[in-house]
């Protein structure tokens, strides 16, 4: 684990901790690597939800189990946190907010601090995150300045009184915050400033506009929302069309009513509305029209935890769909990837003409993170669309075995699209020689998406005998692990595309003596589908499915069992 | 030969005598009398008998899922607006399976003209209770007779505020013609509703049943007033037939949409600028 510290806002819905969490974030990257991270509860006021900040001298990207530094913002979170205080914790909060006998038992530091006084003082309740943030900042020595900008920058819409009223509010946390300084064993590093901060809904929807996608339709479900509303933010700046579905059949429908026009579509959903969208993407397969979806993963079956985190919609989206066709689906662990592989998606279905997933989930989307800025390739932006002459035909066969992909009111020809078998021209057939060679036609896809394949990233050392495999979100804590452990044989395998799977992965396996999956869900589905698609034996899985992502030094104890 | 017309040797997988065949003359005729190529004609349609009515036509067309014609419709539609399009399917196909669709594009209003072949029957299921199959019909499913109150879509499409509603009556080549030339014409979304007959499956609402069960608004009938439409797709005795409603002026949801506002050019003809893309990386 590196050498890191973790603050903990702990209040309700409503109280704004997502303000004094963006704030501190911004604030922090300009001298420190940040990792931050929520947990909700599915309701919009009380409750009890929880952010936690983890600052290092080096990148990470993992949540801390234990707490460094709470606030407890009210009298009924402390319970739900007391297995992350220890001996080193420093609990502020209004006496009260936290049991004695507990602070006793874990020997953990109680300071008494009543931001509902201060906030009166400051001239109201408005500015606690204000304060807040001041004290914080003040505590981590963060240039005040620049958090003066930004609260300017914030603010700026609101007027000048509002902006003072803040600035005087952080300057009254600041003063208090700078007599508590910080035992770290750290240093600020001067390189972070240069990184993008970003949480994973950004990302995905960056990389979606970078891959030309101008249409989105979609219906509201959470985690996958955010990224509905960020593609709406610039829809206006981006030319895209935006539209809220009556439901998710419809979304996908549109969507692949849009690209059969010449559009690029997203829709955008979680597990439960992509279950709904099935037959939609089967539509996709057989009338070989693109879509690309994004399905933001949660707890299920059914409405699940809405809220919280897991990754057991794999089987969901690898097998979506009656019958046998070909698709994508990528997993990003790390933003870079979120941006390049949602960019990605848009020119491998419309160069391939199959449907592309985006998998992702609640932690990934909604935790904030440092990516390296980087150019955008425009080479994805290519379009595979063509001009048909009059004898056209959509599914023609060919020896590329794609068919050139014509729009209606583009050409001389005519766009004839069908979801039952078709022949050449898309009419319905049902001569069998036609539907055999239509269904190898679409099968056949699968080569050519594997010549595409995004390869898999090896992390750690090369001359390993022990070798972790994850996906998507997991990626962060088990780079950490592998990075910082004492054991210099374990290296971390990530799976960035989850399907098709390239048998060259194979050789990575082949060198393992144990081979370890790790899987935030309750069956190891992706060790299931390394057995059953390329034959690989995982020895064993360490799962975890209550809802929570996987800690850093939770990775560390079970991997440890199962290293030893 | 017609433009939209296909060569004679097209097999069509339609009963003898259906009421679906006399719907293609007059779709067809329709489309010749307009000034439009078929290049620039789409069909989305469903699953169903009168579904596979775009394989008989010569235009383009995405012969999608049963029930999702309409979705797939506006978004054709909203992504090039230069198209004309049009969603066509059956009663189940449109009113059942799609019903949510239905309900939604009526108040979305994207400028399409939506055909629903009515025959009160499921024929390519062969038989069974379709949304406005008449109380008390007997069928292989309901075998003691239907208990549900027949769907009214003139009546809904009305409430949600529809500016174009018309019921038509396949036995009467030239009205179903003029109605639908009239309809694909509307500026927003317009609803053309086609009784018909179902020669195999449906005894009960036969060719004769339409014909002496209906007729035609008087010439002096005035389809700009939403009462009197009212007044007359409430009345389930004897059916309205001909352009019951009309209003011009409202704004499609094309026309609505922040894209177009500016700049028409459809939006699958316009390009990303990579440059501007990277100004979020920057952020």
């Amino acid at each position: 684990m590196k050498n890191s510290l973790t603050i903990v806002l702990s209040g309700e819905a409503g109280q704004g901790l997502q303000t004094t969490e963006e704030f501190l974030v911004e604030a922090i990257a300009q001298s420190y690597y940040v990792f931050s991270t929520k947990d909700v509860m599915s309701r919009v006021r009380g409750g009890n939800n929880t952010v936690q900040i983890r600052l290092s001298d080096q990148f990470v990207y993992a949540y801390q189990h234990t707490i460094d530094m709470l606030f407890l913002l009210n009298d009924h979170s402390f319970s739900r946190l007391t297995n992350r205080i220890t001996d080193k914790t420093i609990i502020f909060g209004e006496e009260g907010f936290a049991d004695p006998l507990v602070i006793n038992e874990k020997r953990a530091t109680f300071k008494s601090f009543n931001l509902k006084e201060l906030s009166k003082e400051a001239g109201g309740a408005l500015l606690a995150n204000t304060i807040l943030f001041g004290f914080i900042a003040g505590m981590l020595e963060l240039d005040e300045d620049s958090c003066k900008k930004q609260i300017m920058k914030r603010f700026l819409k609101r007027g000048e009184k509002v902006i003072n009223d803040n600035q005087t509010a952080f300057d009254m946390g600041y003063k208090r915050g700078v007599k508590y300084p910080l035992q770290k064993e750290f240093m600020k590093s001067s390189d972070t400033s240069t990184y993008k901060i970003s949480d994973g809904t950004t990302a995905v929807g960056l990389g979606a506009i970078a891959g030309g996608c101008n249409f989105v339709a979609s219906y509201p479900m959470s985690p996958g929302t955010g990224v509905l509303t960020y593609l709406a933010r610039k829809s206006n700046a981006f030319e895209i069309l935006v539209e809220q579905a009556e439901d998710e059949i419809a979304a996908l429908n549109m969507v692949i009513g849009a690209w059969y026009a010449g559009a690029r579509g997203l829709a955008t959903t979680s597990g439960g509305g992509f279950a709904l969208m099935e037959e939609a993407v089967s539509l996709s397969g057989i009338t070989e029209t693109p879509c690309v979806v994004h399905v933001a993963q949660r707890p299920g079956p059914g409405t699940g935890l809405p809220t919280r985190t897991e990754q057991a919609d794999l089987n969901l989206v690898v097998y979506a769909g009656h019958g046998e066709f070909p698709r994508i689906v990528f997993a990003p662990g790390k933003l870079e990837d979120a941006v390049k592989l949602s960019q990605k998606a848009f020119y491998l279905a419309d160069k391939y003409q199959v449907p592309v997933f985006i998998l992702t989930d609640q932690f990934f989307l909604e935790s904030l993170g440092q990516m390296e800025r980087f150019e955008l390739d425009d080479q994805y932006l290519e379009s595979f669309i063509t001009k048909t002459e009059e004898e056209y035909k959509r599914y023609l066969l060919t020896k590329e075995i794609l068919s050139p992909r014509g729009i209606p009111g583009y050409g001389n020809g005519l766009v004839k699209v069908d979801s039952d078998e078709h022949d050449e021209s898309g009419g319905i057939t049902e001569d069998f020689n036609v539907r055999v060679q239509m269904n190898e036609k679409r099968l056949m896809k699968r080569e050519l998406l594997l010549e595409e394949y995004s390869d898999a990233e090896l992390i750690g050392p090369s001359d390993y005998r022990y070798l972790i495999v994850g996906w998507g979100s997991t990626y962060g804590v088990l780079k950490e692990f592998v990075e910082t452990n004492e054991n210099n044989d374990v290296a971390f395998l990530y799976v960035k595309q989850v399907f098709p799977l390239h048998k060259n992965l194979t050789t990575y396996f082949d060198q393992a003596q144990k081979v370890i999956a790790i899987e935030n869900n309750a069956t190891g589905q992706f060790a299931n589908l390394l057995k059953l698609e390329l034959d690989i034996k995982v020895d064993d899985k360490i799962l975890k499915y209550n809802g929570e992502p996987f800690s850093i030094e939770e990775v560390e104890k079970r991997l440890k069992e199962v290293l030893s | 030969m017609k433009k939209f017309e296909l060569d004679a040797k097209t097999d069509i997988a339609w009963c003898p005598g259906c009421g679906n065949f006399n719907i293609r003359t007059a779709l067809i005729s329709a489309l010749q009398e307009l000034n439009i190529e078929p290049t620039n004609v789409v069909f989305s349609s469903g699953i169903g008998q009168a579904a596979k009515m775009p394989q008989y036509i010569n235009a383009n067309y995405f012969n999608g899922l049963h029930g999702r014609g309409l979705p797939v419709a506006v978004a054709i539609k909203a992504s090039n607006p230069s198209l004309t399009v049009i969603a066509e399917g059956g009663d189940g196909d449109m009113y059942g399976e799609g019903g949510n669709h239905f309900i939604h594009n009526v108040r979305r209003n994207p400028d399409i003209a939506h055909i629903v072949h009515n025959n009160m029957v499921y024929g390519l299921t062969k038989g069974q209770a379709s949304p406005t199959s008449q109380k008390d019909f007997v069928t292989p499913v309901q075998i003691n007779g239907v208990t549900n109150e027949p769907f009214n879509p003139l009546a809904v499409a009305l409430l949600l505020g529809a500016t174009f509603v018309a019921r038509a009556f396949s036995g009467d080549l030239e009205q179903t013609k003029n109605i639908i030339k009239q309809a694909i014409l509307h500026k927003g979304y317009s609803l053309v509703d086609i009784f018909h007959p179902c020669v195999t499956f449906n005894k009960l609402n036969t060719f004769s049943w339409y014909k002496n069960h209906s007729y035609y608004v008087d010439e002096d009938y005035d389809a700009s007033e939403i009462k009197n439409a009212m007044e007359k797709v409430v009345n389930t005795d004897m059916y309205a037939l001909g352009i019951l409603y009309q209003k011009e002026g409202k704004s499609s949801f094309e026309e609505q949409l922040n894209i177009y506002k500016q700049d028409e050019t459809p939006i699958v003809f316009r390009k990303r600028d990579i440059g501007k893309v990277n100004n979020l990386m920057k952020d």
